[in-house]
C-alpha cells in the first residue's frame, strides 16, 4: 500500500523548471528520504504533496486521494515540519499546540490533554507557559515537531529537521522519529544530512535538477554507486588530461571535487602503475552515502 | 475561485484569542485616540464652530468618529496585522498546512477585522452616550452598520495586503486612501462645505455612506440618511471580499 503516489509531477516557475517529471511511490510505514543539493527541487516537491504548490502537470495522490480534488482531507491526516520556524509568536508554547488543534476541529479538552502529553514526550513540559521567542533553536524545533503531531498524522513530512541543532537535540529528535516510525507513521524526510538519512531512512531518493537521480535503500545505493573503495587523490594540473584519459580507459568512475579527484573503485579494480605514479593518494575510505551523493549530484553531472 | 468554509471561524478564533491576550497594547490606538479626537475637536474646536441647525459640534462629529475609527480598526487589522502574520510570522503558512485553505484564512481575517470595527464602534458609542451625545434608540442600529462597514474596509485592506510588495507600501494606502477619507467624508464638516468637485469625490469614497448613515441613526432621524449608501457598502464588499481571496491565493500558493 503506497501512501504517496507521484506520477510525472512537473512544476515550472517562469523560466525555471523546479521539478522536471518525478515518479515516486512511498510505502505506508516507511521512512523515505529525499536527498539532493540546494535547488534540486526537494522543497517544491514537498510543497506539492501538502497542496501548498499547485502542480504544473502530473498527478499526486496521498492516501488514495487526489491532491487537486481533496486537499483538505489530505491535510487533515498529514503533519508538516517546516525548516523555517512558523510557530505562532503571539501565543505561549502550550497555546501554540491548543490553537493548532482547533484548526483540525479537535475538541478543547482532548487538545489540551494531547498537548501536555506531547510536551512531555519532547521534554518541553516545564516550558509550557514560555513565549515562543524565549525558546532556544532546539526547543523551537522540538515544538514544531510536537505541533506537527497534533492530528496524529498518518504521514509526517519533515524539511531538514536537524539542521542547526546541537548533537544532543539531534539525537533526541532522531530517537523520537524512530519511535514514530515504529508506531506506524510514514515519514517523508527531506535532508542534506547523510548521517540522518543513513540512520533513519528505509529508502532514499537522490534528487538532482528536478529529477530523481537514484532510488533505493541506503545500502543498495552505496553498493550501486559507491563501489568498494573511494580514493581521494591529487595530481599535477598539467597531467589532468592524461589522468582522465587513463581513468576512462579503465572504465573507472570519478568525481572532481574542488582540487581533489575522488575515484570510485569497484570489486577487484586497481589503479595501474602509471596512474599510481601521477596520483598522490590523500585518503582512502569505504564508500558512504556522501560519496554516492557527490557522485550523483556532482559538478561533472551538472555541466 | 475556491470557497471559504466554516473553518474560517478557526482563524477568527485565533485572532480573538491573541487580541484578548494582548488587548492592553490595542487600547491606545483603538479606544483612547478616538476619545482624544472627540474631546479636542468637539470641546476645543467646537467652541468656534456654528452649525446651521444649532446642533452642537460635538454631536455632529460623534457619529463621524464612530464611523472613522471603525474604518481604521478594520484597516489596521487587515493591513499591518495581516501583513505581519503573513510575512514575518509565517502564520498563514502554518495554518494552510492544516485543513484550512487560504480562502478560510482570508475570510477569517476579514471577519476578525469586522469584529474589531464592531468593538471600536461599541466603545465609542458608549462613551458618546455617557457624554450625552446620543439622543435616540435608533443608535443601536449603528452596531450592525459598523459591522457591515468593517467587512467592507477589511476586504479592501486585505486585498491591498495581498498585493503589497513591502510593508512600506501601506504608507500609500494610509496617506492616499484612508486619511483623505477621514477628512473628506463628512466626518468633521458637512459635505456641502466643500467645492462641487470634492463633493463628487466624497460621494464615491466608501466611508461617506457609513458616516452619513451613522449620523442619521444617532440623531434619531433615520429618514434623513441617504439609504442607497448601503448599496455602495454592500457593492464594494461584494467586489473586494472575493477578489482578495483570489489575489491572496495567487500570492501564497506558488
Amino acid at each position: 500500500m503506497f501512501i504517496i503516489k507521484i506520477r510525472n509531477a512537473v512544476k515550472v516557475f517562469g523560466p525555471i523548471t523546479a521539478v522536471a517529471g518525478v515518479d515516486l511511490d512511498v510505502a505506508q510505514g516507511e521512512c523515505f528520504g529525499l536527498l539532493g543539493p540546494n535547488g534540486a527541487g526537494k522543497t517544491t516537491l514537498m510543497r506539492m504533496i501538502i497542496a501548498a504548490t499547485p502542480l504544473t502537470s502530473g498527478d499526486i495522490w496521498v492516501d488514495g486521494k487526489d491532491i487537486r480534488k481533496e486537499p483538505r482531507q489530505i491535510k487533515a491526516n498529514l503533519g508538516m515540519v517546516p525548516q523555517e520556524d512558523n510557530l505562532d509568536p503571539d501565543l505561549t508554547v502550550l497555546e501554540n499546540l491548543i490553537v493548532f488543534a482547533r484548526y483540525f476541529d479537535i475538541p478543547k479538552a482532548q487538545a489540551r490533554e494531547r498537548a501536555l502529553e506531547s510536551l512531555r514526550f519532547f521534554e518541553l513540559y516545564e516550558r509550557q507557559r514560555a513565549k515562543v521567542e524565549e525558546l532556544s533553536g532546539g526547543m523551537k524545533r522540538r515544538l514544531l515537531i510536537a505541533r506537527s503531531l497534533t492530528n496524529q498524522p498518518k504521514l509526517l513530512i519533515l524539511d531538514e529537521p536537524s539542521v542547526g541543532l546541537d548533537p544532543q537535540t539531534k539525537h533526541l529528535i532522531w530517537y523520537r522519529l524512530t519511535s514514530l516510525r515504529e508506531q506506524g507513521t510514514t515519514l517523508l524526510l527531506c535532508t542534506q544530512n547523510m548521517e540522518e538519512a543513513w540512520r533513519l531512512c528505509n529508502r532514499l531518493a537522490i534528487m538532482n535538477q528536478g529529477k530523481i537521480a537514484a532510488l533505493g535503500s541506503p545500502q543498495e545505493l552505496i553498493s550501486r554507486y559507491g563501489g568498494t573503495q573511494v580514493l581521494e587523490t591529487r595530481f599535477p594540473i598539467e597531467k589532468k588530461d592524461l589522468v582522465l584519459t587513463k581513468l576512462k580507459e579503465h572504465g573507472l568512475h570519478w568525481e572532481e571535487i574542488e582540487d581533489t579527484l575522488h575515484i570510485f573503485l569497484g570489486d577487484g579494480q586497481l589503479l595501474d602503475e602509471e596512474l599510481t605514479q601521477v596520483l598522490a593518494i590523500q585518503n582512502q575510505h569505504v564508500p558512504t552515502l556522501e560519496d554516492v551523493f557527490l557522485r550523483l549530484t556532482g559538478r561533472s553531472i551538472r555541466e | 475561485m475556491r470557497l471559504f468554509s466554516y473553518r474560517s471561524l478557526r482563524m477568527w478564533q485565533r485572532n480573538r484569542d491573541v487580541f484578548f491576550k494582548l488587548w492592553r497594547t490595542e487600547v491606545p490606538g483603538s479606544f483612547i485616540e478616538p476619545l482624544l479626537v472627540l474631546i479636542a475637536m468637539g470641546a476645543g474646536l467646537g467652541t468656534y464652530v456654528m452649525l446651521k441647525d444649532s446642533q452642537s459640534y460635538k454631536e455632529f462629529i460623534a457619529p463621524g468618529i464612530v464611523a472613522g475609527y471603525a474604518m481604521f480598526s478594520a484597516s489596521f487589522e487587515c493591513t499591518y496585522g495581516s501583513y505581519f502574520r503573513m510575512k514575518m510570522q509565517k502564520t498563514y503558512d502554518a495554518i494552510i498546512s492544516t485543513p484550512l485553505n487560504i480562502e478560510d484564512v482570508v475570510a477569517g481575517e476579514i471577519f476578525w477585522g469586522a469584529t474589531r470595527s464592531l468593538l471600536t464602534g461599541c466603545i465609542i458609542l458608549a462613551v458618546a452616550a455617557a457624554f450625552g451625545l446620543i439622543n435616540s434608540a435608533w443608535a443601536i442600529l449603528v452596531l450592525p452598520l459598523v459591522l457591515l462597514a468593517g467587512l467592507m474596509f477589511s476586504s479592501i485592506a486585505i486585498f491591498f495586503t495581498s498585493i503589497a510588495p513591502a510593508i512600506h507600501s501601506f504608507n500609500y494606502f494610509y496617506t492616499l486612501f484612508l486619511t483623505p477619507m477621514f477628512f473628506f467624508s463628512g466626518l468633521f464638516f458637512p459635505l456641502d462645505t466643500f467645492d462641487p468637485l470634492v463633493q463628487k469625490l466624497s460621494w464615491i469614497a466608501p466611508l461617506t455612506p457609513v458616516v452619513n448613515l451613522t449620523r442619521a441613526l444617532v440623531s434619531g432621524e433615520p429618514g434623513t440618511g441617504e439609504w442607497w449608501g448601503l448599496a455602495i457598502i454592500v457593492g464594494v464588499t461584494a467586489v473586494f471580499f472575493p477578489l482578495s481571496m483570489i489575489t491572496m491565493r495567487r500570492r501564497l500558493l506558488k
